[in-house]
């Protein structure tokens, strides 16, 4: 920690033009010393327009970021990037050894031998790649070379740590290993972080706030828990997965317990909207539970419906079970639960789900 | 057939006995030849590497003007440098028509193109995210070229190796601008159209053999300069 009282990284009115048909608009946005910020967004949202301006490697149209409250057209490039370390989602190894990959950036520096191999010996060890040292480049497997990567820019004790997508291209179970290993370690060195992904899952691992960027906007930001659980609007709530998201209004409000009418249906949420509010009704697929008609038990949800079994679709581990309960709701259960329900298409069935599961977003 | 072995063997007299008229020229040719490179190489990385980097209109055209230029003909360039340099011309007061910086200055123009135009080659091969990767590990755009001159020193070294080949074969050029001189601008080249137009064709033989030996020697050392950068690159 340092004393500066300034938060790592400060967005104030941003806009980023590129091209005639593109722009990023960020009103406000700030970054504290040792917060891992995941931004979330699909592809083409405006990520890596955001990760390039705060890189300074595209100046902004107008407004402002500022670096420990010091804007960044007033701090030479240079010194500032070398305040920063970059991953990309291409490890972009040279065409070198891994222990000269990963003292690249600390030979621009102009560190000593001495302090480079200290400090590339600690970063060998800690991603477990010591093994790995002699080898050349072009003989890493991906999750091998993204190791090296992200050694090679936390060699660097950066002030601010740019991930652009750094797990896109590796499989499942090295990209789990890794991300964890990763989360540990930024935690250790308390190093600022910048994630930039696609995937909610990456972005819940790592990140102690997610933002989540739509068609050059910044539309949310909060605790992953808080985006996930209450997104702002429909499509934050349609991006993050959010797939049941109802039209309804809201008939009784009494102290935060509401009802409301989806499509003729009273189902009841937990919030503060008032009597008559129109409103999105949100709920996650994975929080409805799905009960063969003649045992549903008794049950704290206080949502119970009937409904028919419309479709059931492959989500990978999970089936995604379409049910038709006068309004459409999409439900995710695992392959285990559609053997014991012997769920079949056409079936009856009952859904619960709880009133907390419920968001409401006023339209 | 009598006339070629005649001519390889007396090319091996030739290099034997340590002909001291044969070492001139031999010496001369790989001096502005070599000179030549140097200068084209001093000009055509900064110069490619600066158009590989930066996106400008009509940089689609002004690629297509230094293709055109790999592929000038050495007569051509000849004829404009002797325009200029002659004494009546723009740069006559240099007094160099008919010296042997007159040739380097014409070899450098035909090379320097083929620089240009592999330099940009060799650099856009490169990932289009290297230079953002370099930067953003805290290299100084200066750093940054380096790194990626280093990456892509293969093509380079390719480069290097055409731009030389281009000049030490070229005779029209060093012929004009040169005038073939004895001891004094008289290169392999220009030896042999002299010794062929005589009818020594025994020399002439020797003389193109002693050549096709020198760039062999030139681009045989670039070329194992090169490979041990792909062996390295292949074995582990």
């Amino acid at each position: 920690m340092t004393g500066n009282p300034f938060p790592v990284l400060e967005i104030n009115h941003l806009h980023v033009k590129r091209g005639n048909e593109f722009d990023l608009i960020i009103d406000q946005f700030n970054l504290h010393q040792g917060e891992v910020m995941a931004i979330i967004g699909p592809n083409g949202a405006g990520k890596s327009t955001l990760l390039l301006s705060i890189s300074k490697l595209l100046a902004p149209t107008t407004g402002a970021i500022l670096f420990r409250g010091t804007p960044l057209d007033e701090i030479n490039d240079l010194e500032y990037r070398r305040n920063i370390a970059l991953v990309l989602q291409d490890p972009l190894l040279f065409d070198t050894s891994v222990y000269d990959n990963i003292s690249t950036g600390l030979r621009f520096r102009g560190l000593s031998k001495s302090e480079q191999n200290e400090r590339i010996e600690d970063w060998l060890s800690r991603l477990k790649i010591d093994h790995l040292k002699n080898r050349h480049a072009s003989q890493l497997s991906s999750g091998q070379a993204q190791r090296v990567s992200l050694a090679r820019a936390m060699v660097l004790r950066p002030t601010l740590l740019l991930l652009d997508e750094p797990f896109r291209a590796l499989d499942t179970p090295t990209r789990k290993a890794l991300i964890e290993e990763l989360r540990i370690l930024l935690s250790e060195t308390a190093t600022t972080t910048i994630f930039i992904t696609h995937d909610q899952e990456q972005a819940l691992s790592l990140g102690d706030r997610v933002a989540v960027i739509l068609d050059g906007r910044l539309r949310q930001v909060g605790s992953p828990q808080s985006v996930f659980a209450a997104p702002i609007d429909s499509d934050v709530a349609n991006f993050l997965g959010v797939e049941n998201v109802l039209p309804g209004q809201v008939m009784d409000s009494n102290q935060g317990k509401i009802t409301v009418d989806v499509q003729g249906i009273m189902l009841e949420a937990i919030g503060q909207e008032k009597s008559g509010k129109q409103v999105l009704f949100c709920l996650r697929p994975e929080d409805i539970t799905i009960w063969r008609t003649k045992e549903v038990p008794k049950s704290s949800a206080r949502n119970q419906l009937p409904g028919r079994v419309n479709s059931i679709s492959d989500q990978g581990p999970l089936l995604q079970i379409s049910i038709d309960c006068g309004f459409p709701l999409v439900a995710l259960i695992t392959r285990a639960s559609v053997r014991d329900l012997e769920l079949e298409l056409g079936m009856q069935v009952s859904v619960a789900f709880k009133a907390s599961a419920v968001h409401l977003i006023p339209r | 057939m009598e006339l070629i072995w005649d001519g390889i063997k007396e090319a091996f007299l030739l290099i034997i006995r340590g002909d001291p008229e044969i070492w001139a020229i031999t010496w001369l040719t790989l001096r502005v030849s070599g000179t030549a490179t140097a200068i084209s190489l001093l000009i055509g990385l900064p110069i490619g590497t600066w158009l590989a980097l930066r996106k400008f209109t009509g940089r689609g055209c002004l690629f297509s003007f230094i293709n055109t230029g790999m592929a000038f003909p050495p007569v051509v360039i000849g004829l404009w440098v002797s325009i200029f340099l002659w004494r009546s011309g723009p740069l006559g007061f240099l007094g160099i028509i008919y010296t042997p910086a007159a040739m380097v200055i014409a070899q450098t123009i035909i090379a320097t193109p083929i620089v240009v135009g592999l330099t940009i080659a060799a650099l856009q091969q490169l990932n289009p995210y290297m230079r953002m990767q370099l930067l953003g590990l805290g290299a100084s755009q200066f750093q940054a070229i380096l790194a990626m001159w280093r990456e892509s020193r293969l093509l380079l070294l390719a480069a290097l190796m055409a731009g030389f080949g281009s000049i030490i074969s070229e005779v029209g050029a060093s012929m004009m601008v040169g005038g073939n001189i004895k001891d004094q601008t008289r290169v392999l080249t220009t030896a042999i159209v002299l010794e062929t137009s005589k009818g020594r064709f025994t020399f002439a033989i020797a003389l193109g053999f002693i050549l096709l030996l020198l760039a062999y020697i030139v681009n045989y050392g670039l070329t194992i300069f090169q490979q041990r950068g792909a062996r390295n690159k292949e074995i582990q």
